[in-house]
């Protein structure tokens, strides 16, 4: 049996899907971050198999993938940090309650 | 064709990933689903050194394993009581949610099973070694990354200041 | 000659503008009245110096072999360079008329300003609110004046004339807080400025067939051997015409383009000249301060119509049309402002319609002017009057401003008799009168002569008119005096003191003009300003029975108005009520206010404005009040959208993904 490509893929969609729908349904804020976590790497994933199957003699996917993990981090260190705020603020972190702000 | 150990690897992997990135997105204990999430991660980790990206599952364990997930944590315990459960999901959110997921899925799985099936055999490559990865990300010819690499450094400076501003007492 | 002082002439009253209007509330009220007093002083010193230098040096720039005087560019300076053609100068003309309204401008300026300290005060000598503001508006106006005369070219010239329109309103709006003031200071500017458009159009058509802006060029020919130096020529006047043949044979309305062009620069002298029927707005700038009045409503800015014409009468010379149409308006003009100031009680406006049919004597006086009537004498003639009636007209002025500052009214009804209790000003009031009344041996007397002489060259019937007009002159000149000076014994209201006469910086002023008033008429004009600088001696056109018939009417008119109004009587009230409607149409200036406002408001506002705004509120407005209504409607409806629920934009967002990834795989696979 031949692991081709759509092998790794597909694994990877489903994550994507996990995270599209724990983004949508969750109502805590640290959970959707975790969802949306799942999506950053199921196309994480993807770049590193293209890159793989296509284009091994190059590492631009690869250096994509490092470049998006640390983005990841800045991202979640910065989101945790608004979330942290918000409890502070409203003394929960359910998102429905936050739209003070809409217009 | 792939040694049956590295099949037996896939199958683990791939059905790991598939089924901790479902319990991440349903248990109701906040506290599990960072676990999962950090499960899913390894299996990713794993992925990436079954493609030969060594350097990259490394960073994939160290970075998000080690580092966001420790983040998850300690934030999920500074907001919430261990133990707690987040609220049963109604059924009408969860059906909808399910939708969009698997309108997603179906979507995207038709793209992938009409173009990406030909992607049949793995070439060969070299593991990409140490002294590549750190040269390509320290050099300034094309494509090598130095300016991204410093951008990002600049970035982690800003993100750091920021998040300290932003949690801070007042 | 050197450039220095010509510069300083233009530099010293610009320089006391900016002084006293950035630092003037920064001084004492009487620091500003001094300092002002002194720069005028300076640049009166010098004009003096350059004019007597221009006249009697004999320098081989002014004059030539042949006793023929010259023009002499001091300087010319390129200001702003569109193309080769279209050049802006800014320059500096010393030639007979220049030189002598230097001389004029300075001599008048100064004097207001000095009369000014005194003016600008109560009688307890408090200084008037914007004394300050007063004193830099009279420099600003000033240097304008001065920019005026001494411009080259015809687009300085008219730069400066919008400046000192831009100052003239300026000074009659002076007491802002006063309606009335406001609005003649409007109604003033906006009549110069239409009749401004004519001027601008004119000078735009002149210069795009002649290809210049030059006085120099359109009026006279350089000099040979000499740099900067030019001689009036009739030859240029043929070049001009043969330009105009060639390249604008055809006619619009029957005139010729130069004609148009010519008629259209006079349009503007017109304006600013307070000619029929753009004369309306004079009469309301006695809103202004009286030494304002003096200065710019009498003595110099409203000549710069006259000097207009005079500065570009070459050119005037060959188009016989636009010659008849100056006499033309001149005359009527003259006759109706006569006639108005018969009936008129308020002392300044009796005064200004005075000015208005006066300037009108030096437009006629313009208008039949020819190089083969008595050597051209009416372009002399005309020149001596300005000179004159500058002199007197800013006398009377001022006196007329030692009486409202004594009596605190402009209405003579208020009064007469006040010979005893003003001397100064009673004496040099009725040399002023004597002057424009045009008796021997005063100033008015020879200048008036010497248009009535042209006049009578020219045509017999231009001559009865203006006669008549310097009867008609005599007449309400002396009407005025009586009425203040005689009619009955002066009442002292209760509560006031007698009237007196004025501090000395008010009397000075007025001694010197009325000096100047009795000994300007022996000036031989004749020898210093012709149209083509060729110098002659106008006694030899003096005509003793023209002169004696001017001085007989002159006599004439001074009787009827002593006959009527030196002792209290009921002659002037039966006159009225001979003829209630003739007295009544003179009263109301024969309705040309009226008339105006009718136009404007029923005819220009009512028919074409108001459609004009109904259609800019109702159509223009209403679309894109429409186009703001829609935007406004639309948004409300789709606000709801933004429900701030993060996971509600997830799901927008999903779907148009979603949607999008559907069409690009449909459309690729």
């Amino acid at each position: 049996m031949e692991i081709t490509a759509i092998y790794y893929l597909v694994p990877a969609l489903v994550m994507f899907c996990c995270g599209v729908y724990g983004f949508i349904t969750r109502k805590n804020m640290i959970a959707m971050l975790i969802s949306l976590e799942l999506m950053l790497n199921a196309v994480d994933i993807n770049f590193v198999v293209f890159n793989r199957f296509l284009y091994p003699e190059q590492m631009e996917g690869m250096f994509f993938t490092l470049f998006a993990i640390a983005i990841a981090a800045a991202e979640t260190a910065l989101a945790i940090a608004i979330i942290i705020n918000i409890f502070r603020a409203a003394k929960n972190i359910d998102v429905r309650s936050l739209n003070e702000m809409k217009f | 064709m792939e040694s049956v150990g590295s099949i037996i690897l896939y199958f683990i992997v791939a059905l790991a990933m598939i089924v901790f990135s479902v319990m991440a997105v349903t248990t109701r204990k906040i506290l599990r689903a960072a676990t999962y999430l950090l499960f899913t991660l390894f299996a990713a980790a794993v992925v990436y050194f079954m493609l030969d990206y060594e350097f990259l599952g490394a960073v994939q364990i160290a970075v998000y394993a080690g580092g966001i997930v420790v983040l998850f944590v300690f934030a999920i315990l500074l907001t919430s009581k261990p133990g707690d459960n987040t609220e049963r999901l109604t059924s009408k959110s969860r059906v909808l949610g399910a939708i969009a997921a698997i309108a997603a899925f179906l979507v995207c799985g038709y793209a992938l099973a009409a173009r990406c099936i030909n992607f049949v055999q793995k070439p060969a490559m070299d593991t990409p070694t140490m002294d590549q990865v750190g040269s390509t990300l320290m050099g300034t010819a094309h494509g090598q990354y130095l300016l991204p690499f410093e951008a990002v450094s600049v970035l982690l400076l800003a993100c750091i200041i920021g998040g300290v501003v932003v949690a801070r007492k007042r | 000659m050197d450039i220095t002082l010509p510069l300083l002439i233009l530099a010293i009253p610009l320089a006391m503008f900016l002084i006293l209007g950035l630092f003037g509330m920064k001084m004492s009220h009487k620091l500003a009245g001094v300092l002002g007093c002194l720069g005028m002083g300076t640049v009166l010193v010098l004009s003096y110096y350059t004019a007597f230098t221009y006249f009697f040096s004999g320098a081989p720039e002014f004059i030539n072999a042949a006793n023929e005087r010259l023009q002499y560019l001091v300087f010319d300076q390129t200001w702003l360079q569109f193309t080769d053609k279209l050049v802006i100068k800014l320059g500096f003309l010393l030639d007979p008329i220049s030189a002598m309204m230097l001389v004029v401008i300075t001599t008048i300026s100064f004097m207001v300003h000095l009369y000014s300290m005194g003016y600008m005060r109560d009688h307890h000598g408090v200084y008037e609110h914007g004394f300050q503001r007063f004193y830099a508006f009279l420099s600003l106006f000033s240097f304008s004046m001065l920019g005026l005369v001494v411009a080259p070219n015809i687009f300085q010239m008219y730069i400066f004339w919008e400046l000192v329109g831009a100052s003239s309103y300026l000074l009659i709006g002076f007491y802002y807080t006063k309606a009335s003031a406001v609005s003649a200071s409007k109604k003033a500017f906006i009549v110069t400025r239409f009749a401004d458009l004519g001027f601008l159009i004119g000078i735009l058509v002149l210069s795009f067939y002649t290809g210049t802006f030059n006085f120099t060029e359109l009026t006279s020919i350089p000099v040979e051997g000499m740099a900067d130096v030019f001689q009036v020529n009739e030859g240029t006047a043929e070049t001009v015409r043969s330009i105009f043949q060639n390249s604008a044979a055809p006619t619009f309305m029957g005139a010729s383009v130069l004609t148009w062009a010519l008629v259209l620069i006079f349009m503007g002298g017109m304006g600013k000249s307070a000619m029929m029927p753009l004369h309306i707005w004079l009469p309301d700038a006695m809103e202004g301060p009286t030494p304002v009045s003096a200065l710019i409503h009498a003595a110099t800015m409203v000549v710069a119509g006259v000097y207009l014409v005079a500065r570009l009468f070459p050119l005037y010379l060959m188009e016989e049309s636009a010659l008849v149409i100056i006499t033309v308006v001149g005359a009527i003009t003259a006759f109706y402002a006569a006639m108005v100031a018969c009936t008129q009680i308020d002392i300044k406006r009796v005064l200004a319609f005075s000015t208005i049919s006066q300037i009108a004597f030096m437009m006629v006086s313009l208008g039949v002017a020819r190089p083969e009537i008595h050597e051209g004498l009416g372009y002399m003639a005309s020149m001596f009057h300005l000179f004159t009636h500058a002199m007197f007209k800013a006398l009377l002025f001022l006196g007329a401003g030692a009486l409202i500052h004594a009596i605190g009214s402009n209405d003579y009804t208020e009064m007469h008799g006040l010979r005893k209790y003003m001397p100064i000003t009673h004496w040099t009031f009725l040399i002023g009168c004597l002057a424009i009344a045009g008796i021997i041996p005063f100033s008015g007397f020879f200048s008036k002569d010497e248009i009535l002489s042209a006049c009578a060259g020219y045509d017999w019937v231009a001559y009865l008119w203006m006669s008549l007009v310097a009867g008609m002159t005599a007449f309400y000149m002396f009407r005025l005096y009586f009425l203040i000076f005689w009619w009955k014994e002066h009442k002292v209201k209760e509560g006031h003191h007698a009237p007196h006469d004025q501090p000395w910086v008010m009397s000075l002023p007025l001694i010197i003009l009325a000096a100047i008033s009795c000994v300007a008429g022996f000036i031989p004009f004749g020898k210093l300003v012709s149209w083509n600088g060729i110098s002659y001696d106008f006694m030899a056109h003096f005509d003793w029975s023209v002169a004696g018939v001017s001085l007989t009417i002159a006599v004439l008119g001074i009787a009827l108005a002593w006959k009527m109004y030196c002792k209290e009587n009921s002659l002037p009230q039966k006159f009225k009520n001979a003829v209630p409607a003739l007295w009544d149409w003179c009263f109301h200036r024969f309705y040309w206010d009226e008339l105006y406002m009718f136009i404007t408001h029923r005819i220009i506002f009512g028919c074409i404005c108001r459609p004009l705004a109904w259609f800019d509120r109702n159509i223009i407005d209403g679309t894109m009040d429409s186009f703001a209504t829609v935007t406004n409607k639309a948004s409300e409806a789709i606000k709801p959208l933004q429900s701030g629920q993060i996971q509600m934009y997830v799901w927008y967002y999903l779907v148009g993904a979603l949607a999008l990834g559907v069409i690009t795989v449909l459309c690729l696979i």
